[in-house]
């Protein structure tokens, strides 16, 4: 499977989610229930729209102050793997 | 819309912390604005619940327990049509449904119709020959194995791996590590429910249920899945969603097709982690006691049940509302000494406000 049709599972499995404005994520076919912060929702709603993941990192790094250590997309590919997991795509 | 004025006997009126789903079931017949009919709580003790909850009930009987044979359950119940008028009867309880089966023609002759599954469907889907329905139906379930004696258990042990599951053939599951324990859990089986037991490789996984109900020309009416969401110290869903995933939907729908069902069903599923394969575990051939989730989430599945049991044309129900939870509670239900001392005395009751 390529990495493109991957990232579209993904997408289309985030557009199933519910998602209140406070970050509480329902999964209608799991039945789980997760929390995410801020940061976490943001990233969300970019995955939703299609935003590839190394462009929603360059606006990440232009859009937020970040320490010389911080990662950004390290960070939102962290995330990204524990969104497949959790959505049963792994 | 006209409503629904039929007499309707519900058993399992016991809602402990194993709850019956007599209870439920009476709460979505009054849940729905079509209902207009009387509902009779029927159960095995004066001490049911049920026959506390206010309003839920417009008359209780207790009944004769289904092992005191076909004769002393048709003699009542022939004695409750003539007291209460009981029209439709859902029984809710495994136990029962043997008798009520075999009594349905003698008991419609009366003009008493009970929605219960056929004999043959009811055995179709036991725990003895649940690998048997998995091949007929082209799904999948633990590989599990029928036993007489414990002397086996150890080949299963080393076939299976552990832990293991042994089950009663009809009621309860005991997860053991060791041979020891899978014996020692074959005799609470056979002490509590009799041979033979069932020794089931373990499946690691989430558990869903599917709630269902089927009009016997291999339709289903309505289907509604569930996760629980935190158990009792039984294994008894304390807290449940619903969720929608097409492949729970649908391996319910292929049992009921493939054995025209009629009645209400609950399967047993689980999504095994390690490889996303799913299972049945069981398949349960009446409702379940968290059937009112599916009546909350808009398919009122026991008020269908009664306009099937009447004969009436049941559409197939829409779309169900996703994310509905329900939480159970403990309440204490007040009750006087009336009803307690109708219900042992005279093992009936009719509430003041029921029409005669």
């Amino acid at each position: 499977m390529t990495h493109e049709s991957t990232l579209q599972d993904l997408v289309q499995r985030l557009r199933q989610l519910a998602i209140s404005e406070s970050g509480f994520v329902f999964d209608p076919s799991t039945g789980h229930t997760y929390s995410v912060n801020g940061t976490g929702l943001q990233v969300l709603d970019a995955l939703k729209q299609g935003v590839q993941v190394s462009d929603l990192a360059a606006r990440f790094s232009e859009t937020h102050e970040l320490d010389p250590d911080d990662d950004p997309l390290r960070d939102i590919e962290e995330f990204v793997a524990q969104l497949r997991k959790d959505t049963n795509l792994d | 819309m006209d409503g629904i004025r039929a007499v309707v006997g519900v058993t399992g009126m016991n809602a402990t912390d194993n709850p019956a789903p007599g209870v439920p079931v009476a709460r979505s017949l009054r849940a729905s604005p079509r209902f207009g009919g009387r509902i009779i709580g029927l159960g095995y003790d004066p001490l049911d619940p049920g026959f506390y909850a206010e309003g839920l009930l417009d008359g209780g009987a207790i009944l004769p327990f289904p092992s005191a044979g076909r004769e002393a359950v048709f003699y009542k119940l022939r004695h409750l049509k003539n007291e209460f008028g009981i029209e439709v009867l859902l029984p809710t309880l495994d136990s029962e449904l043997r008798v009520l089966a075999a009594l349905q023609r003698e008991l419609a002759e009366l003009g008493m119709t009970v929605l219960v599954p056929e004999l043959e469907c009811i055995e179709a889907v036991s725990k003895a020959r649940l690998t048997e329905l998995a091949k007929r139906t082209h799904l999948r379930t633990p590989e599990s194995e029928t036993v007489t004696t414990p002397s086996v258990i150890g080949r299963l042990l080393d076939r299976f791996g552990t832990p293991i599951v042994v089950k009663g053939v009809y009621y309860g599951a005991h997860v053991v590590h060791s041979e020891l324990d899978a014996i020692a859990a074959f005799h609470h089986y056979v002490a509590t429910w009799g041979l033979p037991v069932i020794v089931q490789k373990y499946v690691d996984g989430e558990q869903y249920n599917v709630a269902a109900l089927g009009d016997g020309t291999g339709r289903t009416v309505g289907c509604v899945a569930m996760r629980k969401m935190a158990l009792t110290d039984k294994g008894k869903a304390w807290a449940g969603v619903t969720v929608r995933d097409s492949l729970l939907l649908d391996t319910t729908q292929r049992i009921i097709e493939k054995l025209r069902w009629r009645g209400g069903m609950e399967v047993e599923l689980m999504l095994e982690t390690k490889t996303g394969d799913l299972y049945v575990m069981e398949v349960n051939p009446r409702f379940p006691a968290w059937v009112h989730l599916a009546t909350s989430a808009g398919q009122n599945l026991p008020l269908s049940a009664v306009e099937l049991a009447m004969g009436l044309a049941v559409p197939t129900l829409g779309d169900y509302r996703v994310g509905t939870r329900f939480v159970r509670t403990t309440l204490d239900q007040m009750g006087d000494l009336a009803t307690f001392g109708a219900l042992s005395q005279a093992g009936q009751i009719k509430f003041a406000g029921s029409s005669p």
